[in-house]
């Protein structure tokens, strides 16, 4: 049985900006929840940061998240210029910083219960506002790997375009995420 | 026996996936010696609703193209693709009509329940945790009808038709928003026998983080429920967005179409709130966490960020509803849609202040009384746009031949009730009189006034409307009306009575009260059961004329709008030959104006007599 493939008829929106509509709408209402939970940092604990949190960790943190962005976007212009070969090296690389960042904050998470569990004002916000962003990281991980598994074997790009500028928009939001919650939870004085 | 097969094996996957979610669960918090049974709830229920997905035929239809395989997504079928992972949006349609209609009828015995109750002062049927849960069940389920009727039904089945497309933008994520609200359904119903929830439907700390599982159950599926929500407000921007016939200019977008988009807009960005609000609450049951309680938390938290979805909700419910409202009363009213483009305008400036009114519910929580004369001035702006979307009604009322059709009078019924349903929110929102009225039966009768008198007979009117077109068939026109006069008379007896002991102060949320009450109560639980009978008809009508009516035939109505121009029901692809839109859809009264054309056909879609 063939697929029901729709659009078939009204040609005026490629399947392409389509899908870009749909993702776009998605991270405007994934942007939301994070406004949401950023909000609730200054309602919990206020402005205040305890002395304990590690900065130099949080930095580093953001500094792979960034750099990790601008492999993604490598990937994503390879993948454009028909370049697998340079495509695929650069998502393996975005793929492995992403663990790395996820072992980070299992780092995190193993100093942040000495000094403030879960059951204090930060130890809430911290644990929540990580928690769930790692959980994005997670999904942006395994979605770039399943491309990465899509591509690995085939010579041309093909149907497989979309799904690596899909994936690579999403890690961009995840990483954008971060670059909100990391001033929220680390530098506010 | 195979056409449940679907079934069969997304319930076989929803206890693998419990069983693998849990186990791991179970692994986790073995390291600890905290209690493990809530954590193992949670994480065997995601994997649960995921096991029960690809069970039912999302692994078929979708999952297999992750890992490169070919897949099958094959809408066609006997009356079985309806019982599993279809992406046809008719198919998806009637399923989420059918199952809200169960839900509703379930939730409507549990006010029958709460009436005999609340006959007499004293405690009868219930105890007083039993009376909770009721009350709280039959709250959230009614939610649940009211949010996903209109956006999740009637939008699924028109939406694509009204536009002159093929389908919706992503038919696979329309099947997934379905499929997710089979498992909420279930966990509302397995919360009794775990201990129910007493916190009402707004499940307000630290009452929620203190609930037995049930409490839980109910929390998770609420969280489920809104991931469905948000979806098919995400698929009915894109589709309104892309999918709109050639020449379907925006001014040219019918009124129902402009509804569900801009509920769309609200479900897609304030849903998320109530999700974290829930996540809070599951948080701190889960982890121990302390966004509610002292020092550093604060219950107020839940309130301001579940009101941020809850109050734009009720636009969710009652946007749609206004639509259709507007649309059956264009087309039998035989007149253009009066100030079309105002109405519009009035839909855009009620999803704005629909943001900035979430605080006159917390007008009595103790949030900071400087806030107080900003949300209350906010709330009573909304009363401009809504009179708009009155004024456009009546207007097209005025001077008309109505075609007094079952349709027409439920969407008359609408016009009635909201108008009661808006006069008394204005004592609501004034702080003076809220801080009286806060908590009685006036914001029940309120409430009930906006959405069962709004948008639960525009539920009806539309199904009535839309009727020939889903099942090609036509409905019993008296007992269509014996259905509306029952239904209106007793309605509005129902919830008129509840505004007396409510202004003189009887709490909601009781099962007994002070005996003073008693006799409007006992009025008013009489009308309840005369309404439940109302019903009847109903049921008996649609059941009947679905299997045995006559054949409708394509337009019964003489409507211009595009969903009436193709066969009823409508083939797979909706139209035979795609049409092409050439003018407004409420053009009556002049012949020039041609809605749509159809390539190979020479009789364009123009206004039928009158």
């Amino acid at each position: 049985m063939t697929n029901h493939v729709p659009h078939h008829v009204n040609h005026r929106f490629d399947a392409l900006t389509i899908n870009r509509l749909g993702l776009w709408l998605f991270l405007v209402s994934d942007a939301s929840f994070f406004i949401a939970l950023l909000s609730s940092r200054f309602f919990v604990v206020g402005t205040s940061t305890p002395e304990h949190v590690d900065q130099v960790l949080g930095l580093s943190l953001t500094i792979l998240l960034l750099l990790s962005s601008l492999t993604a976007y490598r990937a994503e212009a390879a993948a454009e210029h028909g370049d697998l070969p340079n495509a695929k090296k650069m998502l393996l690389a975005t793929i492995g910083m992403g663990i790395i960042f996820v072992f980070g904050v299992g780092y995190e998470w193993y100093e942040a219960f000495k000094h403030f569990p879960p059951s204090t004002g930060f130890g809430t916000v911290l644990f929540t506002l990580t928690g769930v962003h790692v959980t994005h990281v997670v999904t942006g991980v395994l979605t770039l790997g399943f491309v990465y598994f899509r591509i690995r074997k085939s010579k041309t790009i093909g149907d497989n375009q979309w799904a690596v500028e899909g994936a690579v928009k999403w890690w961009h939001f995840v990483d954008v995420a971060w670059v909100f919650i990391y001033p929220t939870l680390y530098l506010i004085k | 026996m195979a056409v449940f097969m679907p079934i069969v094996k997304g319930l076989i996957g929803a206890a693998i996936g419990f069983a693998i979610g849990g186990g791991i669960s179970q692994l986790i918090t073995s390291f600890t010696k905290e209690p493990a049974t809530e954590p193992m709830i949670v994480l065997g229920y995601v994997f649960a609703v995921i096991g029960w997905l690809m069970g039912v035929g999302m692994w078929k239809v979708w999952g297999r193209q992750w890992f490169g395989k070919s897949t099958n997504n094959d809408p066609t079928g006997g009356w079985e693709r309806y019982l599993r992972f279809n992406i046809d949006h008719k198919v998806i349609g009637i399923q989420y009509i059918t199952s809200l209609v169960v839900v509703f009828l379930l939730a409507g015995v549990l006010a029958i329940l709460i009436r005999v109750e609340l006959m007499d002062a004293g405690q009868n049927i219930f105890t007083k945790n039993t009376y909770n849960t009721t009350m709280s069940l039959h709250g959230i389920m009614m939610i649940a009808v009211a949010v996903a009727a209109v956006m999740g039904g009637f939008s699924n089945f028109v939406l694509p038709l009204i536009i002159g497309a093929e389908d919706v933008a992503f038919p696979r994520v329309n099947a997934l928003s379905f499929w997710i609200v089979p498992p909420v359904v279930v966990l509302l119903l397995l919360s009794p026998l775990f201990g129910g929830f007493d916190t009402g439907w707004t499940a307000y700390p630290p009452l929620a983080t203190q609930t037995p599982i049930g409490g839980l159950l109910f929390e998770l599926a609420f969280l489920t429920f809104g991931i469905s929500s948000i979806l098919g407000g995400m698929n009915f921007i894109a589709t309104i967005v892309t999918q709109r016939a050639p020449g379907m200019t925006w001014g040219r977008l019918p009124i129902f179409a402009w509804s569900v988009l801009a509920a769309s807009v609200i479900s897609l960005t304030a849903t998320q709130w109530v999700a974290y609000g829930l996540l809070m609450i599951i948080f701190e049951r889960v982890f121990n966490m302390v966004f509610f309680s002292p020092p550093g938390g604060n219950a107020l938290l839940y309130e301001h960020v579940f009101w941020f979805y809850s109050h734009p909700a009720v636009y969710i419910m009652i946007l749609p509803a206004f639509g259709a409202e507007l649309e059956i009363i264009s087309h039998f009213a035989r007149k253009p849609l009066f100030a079309y483009r105002w109405v519009v305008r009035a839909f855009a400036l009620i999803v704005f202040l629909s943001f900035i009114v979430w605080a006159h519910h917390l007008f009595t929580s103790g949030m900071g009384e400087n806030l107080h004369g900003p949300f209350m001035i906010l709330t009573e702006l909304i009363s401009i746009p809504t009179g708009v979307i009155f004024l456009s009604a009546l207007g097209t009322l005025w001077r008309s031949k109505l075609r007094l059709k079952v349709p027409l009078l439920f969407a008359l019924g609408v016009v009635f009730n909201f108008s009661i349903g808006g006069l008394t929110g204005i004592f609501l929102a004034d702080v003076a009189t809220d801080i009286a009225l806060q908590d009685t039966y006036f914001v029940v009768a309120h409430f009930h006034y906006t959405i069962m008198g709004g948008e639960i007979f525009a539920i009806f009117a539309a199904g009535y409307y839309w009727f020939p077109k889903i099942t090609g068939r036509m409905y019993n026109e008296t007992l269509g009306r014996i259905h509306f006069g029952l239904m209106f008379l007793f309605y509005n007896i129902t919830f008129l009575a509840m505004f007396v002991p409510g202004t003189v102060g009887m709490n909601r949320r009781v099962a007994e009260y002070p005996p003073e009450f008693e006799f409007m109560n006992l009025v008013t639980s009489i009308a309840a059961f005369a309404l439940g009978i109302a019903f009847l008809p109903w049921m008996y009508n649609m059941l009947n004329s679905w299997i045995r009516g006559p054949k409708a035939p394509d337009n019964p109505w003489d409507a211009k709008t595009l969903e009436w121009q193709t066969s009823s029901p409508p083939p797979l692809e909706n139209f035979d030959e795609f049409p092409t839109v050439t003018g407004d859809p409420y053009g009556y009264g002049d012949e020039s104006v041609i809605h749509a054309k159809f390539p190979n056909s020479t009789d364009a879609i123009s206004a039928e007599g009158d």
